[in-house]
């Protein structure tokens, strides 16, 4: 076991030497223009590039520069935005953290209890009724666009029908502090978190139903029968267990997508204020500074979490740990 | 004897695209408290499909049991699902093939053989556990509590395979179905594991079912012995007259594949020519006809039926013929 | 003896080949059919957006129309009227007729007619996924061939690369690159990208799945190098062009052929959200994205410019991800991507 979890955070101390390298050389690297001039931002004065170039010692060999740029955002933390006169970027970043978690970490409980229960009921009955609804509706869900089914949400939500009984509770667009008060932060999550959860209850119910309709044909199912376990203790005990591996790999996978992707676009459309939507402000100005801290700090989290993730596995799942 | 199972012209069918396909045809057999049957066949003979439908285990919902099975005079086909859960691990317990798939690979063997007590009697979860490391001692597993708090796959095959039989015993059956136990065990470590299971009957005073396709095995361990071929049986006896006296040229086949490890050696070893028919192209006559070197023209238009009192076979040829066909296949 | 007419009986009819088999299966599917129907009618009518913009909506759905008027009941209406609402104050666009004519689906914040920017967005979005899903599944079968086939040192160039790419969350990959292209287009001498071009999203989107199809294919490719017929093959002396050729090639190919619409669907849905945040197809041209983003503004004045573009994506991933479901059950039921 410690075997195991040395291995994997020396794996990840190297995948997060590679993505720092990939993104540097994105931003400081690729053709095409001059990086000083991408980093003042739009329409910046002669001075401004030449300081940029300066400071970012962009004159110097690109080891040079890569480090001096991992310095500026890991231990001095004191790269300062172009757009934004003199703006610091990486506390801003940690301001906005907790938004993100709390936008992630709840829709992320939501949709594996969803889908753990829908995955299990699909495979219960399958081929009736219940099973291909379930699946039609898991395949819809799966085929919207997050951000598009949060417009949706806020159309509903604070529009057409925010004057009913039914979403009348809503508060306005934007994130409550929990310390401020606990029942307005669930409140201003809860849409957003379903938002999100959304194409996630999708994808892990189908993943779960298909790995336990796998797992049903394993001999040792046939031992569980055998046994005198009833059809649902062998499902629920037996199958449930061996399958949750497979939606646990997959939530290692996804996390990657989800603060990348997903919860940026969820933040955008719900005017929350995390990471996701620093870099979307940042986008809209072209701030290169915060989109690179945003960026590596949500790789950072990303590659951790899954390492994370790859650990509780190998104690989840006794498997795991003979192998590799 | 009383019969502790009694099985009455059981068919196992199975629905396809290609219609309905009977994988197990007619089989009747019976057996008493405290013995042990040996059935043997090739694959695909439907042995494995018979014991399965006894604990309607067969799990395919094409598949379709029809007959009788009595076990304690109480008829199992058509039974409630409920009552059937409760027989399954308390008075019938199985045993499968393959030890290395045959256990949930993400719990501790003490986890699942206490699982299995704590279905059928009301221990508590501590005393349950103190009885699985009392029965894997029982089995003959090396430092018992060490094992009990194993995975599967830390253990080997042969290990793996006495937990098995240890959860099998664990509520201790009246009847074990034994399927293949040893097929998938190295040779030495088979030996072992049918001692194991001939002293069951001692300790445990189960009566066991044991499928197998290897003579031998039946041989060192089997009071009776049915042989199949293509989902019906073709001769049962006592073992000691099986194979003093086998009456169906298939058995005289499966014999004369065997080397003999004791006793004459044979200059060499015969096989069967041919293969086994496909379920869906069974001949109309005796299935074993077209492998056969001594068919009649009576074998063509119906199966045989089983014949005989203590030793049936189900074969035309009368006692007479059957020495000199033998002798012609055996000591060729 | 029998034995002669025991075989003879066993000798099954020939299997037709695999890729008739497959197709007979598909055809079955009806859901797979459908879908396959419903994705071809979509590309026609985007495909129709320039005659649709000519003859129906009689607009040039890229120019702003700020003062035009449209005849709605027999009466001028503007297309940009002030707001419905006590002071009057802003404006606002007019709504749906949901008649075939002008302004069918109403107009956006520009005055421009939302359900031709919905046809030519589309014929956007379709060509950019496609495109993109074609570069990714033809890099991936590289790749992923030569490090499953000659492992060794190219194996393991090929596999930190693929892990270090996979490790990266794809969208912040995405956002990257094309936050920094975007502005200044690529330049690579004789390779040169224009910042308006549509090959930008398609390269970009391209590249950032190409360790989801690759890592798959070096595993097959791998398998497939330490199976007996390839073996066998090698054994015989056959160069390794054909073993490539006729043993790898065809069974990558069918793996492709099962990852192409989900990796179409990803592309489509990733197109989108790029558009969205204004760093994918960049105005004037749309995209159902860029309409999406067009319409979050008048979301809850005219909901239309927003949910019929997000509708359109939703049925067509909904589409190609059903047809993926089906040429999986049909080709190779046990192919997963991402693993």
């Amino acid at each position: 076991m410690a075997g195991t979890i040395i291995r994997r955070l020396v794996h990840m101390i190297a995948v997060l030497f590679g993505i720092s390298v990939l993104v540097f050389l994105i931003f400081f690297a690729t053709p095409g223009a001059n990086p000083a001039a991408r980093i003042a931002g739009k329409n910046a004065s002669p001075q401004t590039v030449a300081r940029v170039e300066r400071q970012f010692g962009l004159n110097r060999p690109l080891p040079v520069q890569y480090a001096l740029m991992m310095k500026k955002i890991f231990i001095t933390r004191n790269l300062t935005s172009y757009v934004n006169l003199g703006e610091k970027v990486v506390p801003q970043v940690f301001k906005a953290a907790p938004v993100t978690l709390s936008l992630v970490a709840g829709a992320a409980i939501i949709w594996i209890v969803v889908a753990i229960v829908i995955g299990a009921v699909a495979a219960a009955f399958r081929n009736s009724w219940i099973d291909r609804l379930l699946m039609v509706l898991s395949l819809i869900g799966i085929s919207m666009p997050v951000f598009w089914v949060g417009t949706m949400a806020n159309l509903f939500t604070q529009g057409i029908w925010h004057h009913t009984w039914l979403f009348s509770w809503v508060p306005p667009l934007g994130y409550v502090d929990f310390s401020k008060s606990p029942v307005l932060w669930f409140k201003s999550l809860l849409i957003p978190w379903i938002t999100l959860a959304i194409l996630y209850i999708g994808l892990y119910a189908r993943v779960l139903r298909a790995a336990l309709i796998e797992t049903m044909q394993e001999d040792f199912i046939r031992t569980a029968r055998a046994k005198g376990l009833s059809e649902r203790q062998v499902l629920l005990r037996h199958a449930l267990r061996c399958s949750l591996v497979s939606v646990v790999t997959l939530f290692g996978l996804d996390f990657g997508v989800l603060v990348g992707g997903g919860a940026l676009l969820t933040e955008v459309v719900f005017g929350l204020q995390g990471v996701g939507y620093l870099t979307y402000q940042a986008l809209e100005t072209l701030d290169l500074p915060m989109i690179m801290a945003t960026v590596i700090y949500a790789s950072v989290f990303v590659v951790v979490s899954n390492a994370v993730v790859d650990i509780l596995y190998a104690a989840f799942d006794p498997r795991m740990r003979l192998r590799r | 004897m009383s019969h502790l199972l009694e099985i009455t012209d059981l068919a196992v069918s199975f629905r396809t695209s290609h219609g309905l396909i009977r994988a197990v045809d007619g089989v009747s057999f019976s057996i008493a408290e405290r013995e042990i049957l040996g059935i043997v066949g090739e694959s695909g003979s439907g042995k494995s499909l018979t014991v399965l439908a006894i604990l309607d285990l067969i799990g395919d919902p094409n598949a379709a049991i029809t007959g009788s099975i009595r076990f304690r005079g109480t008829e199992l086909i058509g039974q409630k699902p409920e009552t059937l859960r409760r027989l399954r691990g308390g008075a019938i317990a199985m045993i499968f093939q393959d030890p290395m798939t045959a256990l949930t690979p993400v719990f501790t063997i003490g986890a699942q053989i206490s699982e299995q007590i704590r279905i059928h009697t009301d221990l508590s979860r501590h005393a349950a556990q103190a009885r699985a490391v009392e029965l894997l001692d029982a089995v003959g597993l090396p430092d018992p509590h060490r094992a009990a708090v194993r995975y599967p796959q830390e253990l080997s095959g042969g290990q793996r395979q006495r937990a098995v039989i240890a959860m099998a015993l664990s509520c201790n059956p009246a009847l074990l179905l034994a399927d293949e136990p040893t097929t998938a065990l190295d040779v030495t470590v088979q030996a072992q594991i049918l001692e194991l299971i001939r002293k069951l009957r001692d300790d445990f005073n189960s009566a066991v079912i044991l499928i197998t396709h290897n003579l031998g095995v039946v041989a060192e361990t089997a009071d009776r012995v049915a042989v199949m071929y293509s989902g019906r049986i073709v001769e049962t006896a006592e073992t000691a007259a099986l194979f003093a006296d086998p009456h169906h040229p298939y058995t005289w086949g499966l014999l004369g594949s065997m080397p003999a490890l004791d006793g004459i050696r044979r200059p060499r070893l015969t096989t069967i020519p041919g293969l086994p028919p496909a379920l869906d192209r069974r001949p109309q006559g005796c299935a074993f006809s077209p492998r056969c070197g001594f068919v009649r023209p009576e074998c063509l238009p119906a199966p045989p039926a089983l014949t005989g009192t203590a030793h049936q076979a189900a074969c035309v040829l009368a006692g007479h013929e059957r020495a000199a066909a033998r002798n012609q296949v055996l000591a060729a | 003896m029998s034995e002669v007419s025991a075989t003879d009986r066993d000798i099954a009819p020939p299997a037709p080949g695999y890729w008739a088999m497959a197709g007979r299966k598909l055809l079955r599917d009806r859901a797979a059919m459908i879908s396959l129907a419903v994705l071809v009618i979509i590309a026609l009518m985007c495909a129709a957006a320039p005659w649709y913009a000519a003859h129906i909506a009689h607009t040039n759905p890229f120019r702003s129309n700020l003062s035009g008027t449209v005849m709605r009941h027999g009466k001028p209406v503007e297309v940009l009227g002030a707001a419905n609402n006590p002071l009057h104050l802003g404006i606002e666009p007019i709504g749906p007729s949901w008649r075939l004519g002008p302004y069918m689906l109403g107009a956006d914040q520009q005055g421009r007619d939302v359900a031709a920017r919905l046809l030519y967005g589309g014929g956007n979005s379709l060509i950019i996924s496609f495109a993109a899903a074609a570069v990714c599944l033809v890099l991936a079968a590289i790749t992923g061939i030569l490090a499953g086939f000659f492992g060794g040192w190219v194996d393991r160039i090929i596999s930190w690369l693929l892990d270090a790419l996979w490790a990266f969350p794809v969208f912040l990959l995405a956002i990257s690159l094309s936050v920094v292209l975007i502005a200044h287009g690529i330049d690579l001498g004789l390779f040169r990208l224009d910042a308006s071009s549509l090959a930008l999203p398609i390269t970009i989107i391209g590249v950032i799945y190409v360790p989801y199809v690759a890592r798959p294919v070096r595993g097959l490719v791998m398998g497939l190098r330490q199976s007996d017929y390839v073996l066998a093959a090698i054994g015989i002396g056959a160069p390794a062009w054909r073993i490539l050729w006729f043993d790898i090639l065809p069974n990558v190919i069918s793996a492709l052929v099962v990852f192409a619409p989900l990796i179409i669907a990803l592309d489509l849905l990733t197109e989108a959200a790029l558009s969205f945040l204004s760093i994918g197809v960049q105005p004037p041209a749309a995209s159902w994205g860029t309409i999406i983003h067009d319409g979050e503004s008048l979301i809850y004045t005219r909901p239309m410019v927003a949910i019929a573009p997000g509708l359109a994506i939703v049925i067509t991933v909904l589409a190609l991800n059903i047809l993926g479901d089906g040429l999986r059950d049909a080709l190779d039921p046990r192919a997963k991507l991402r693993n």
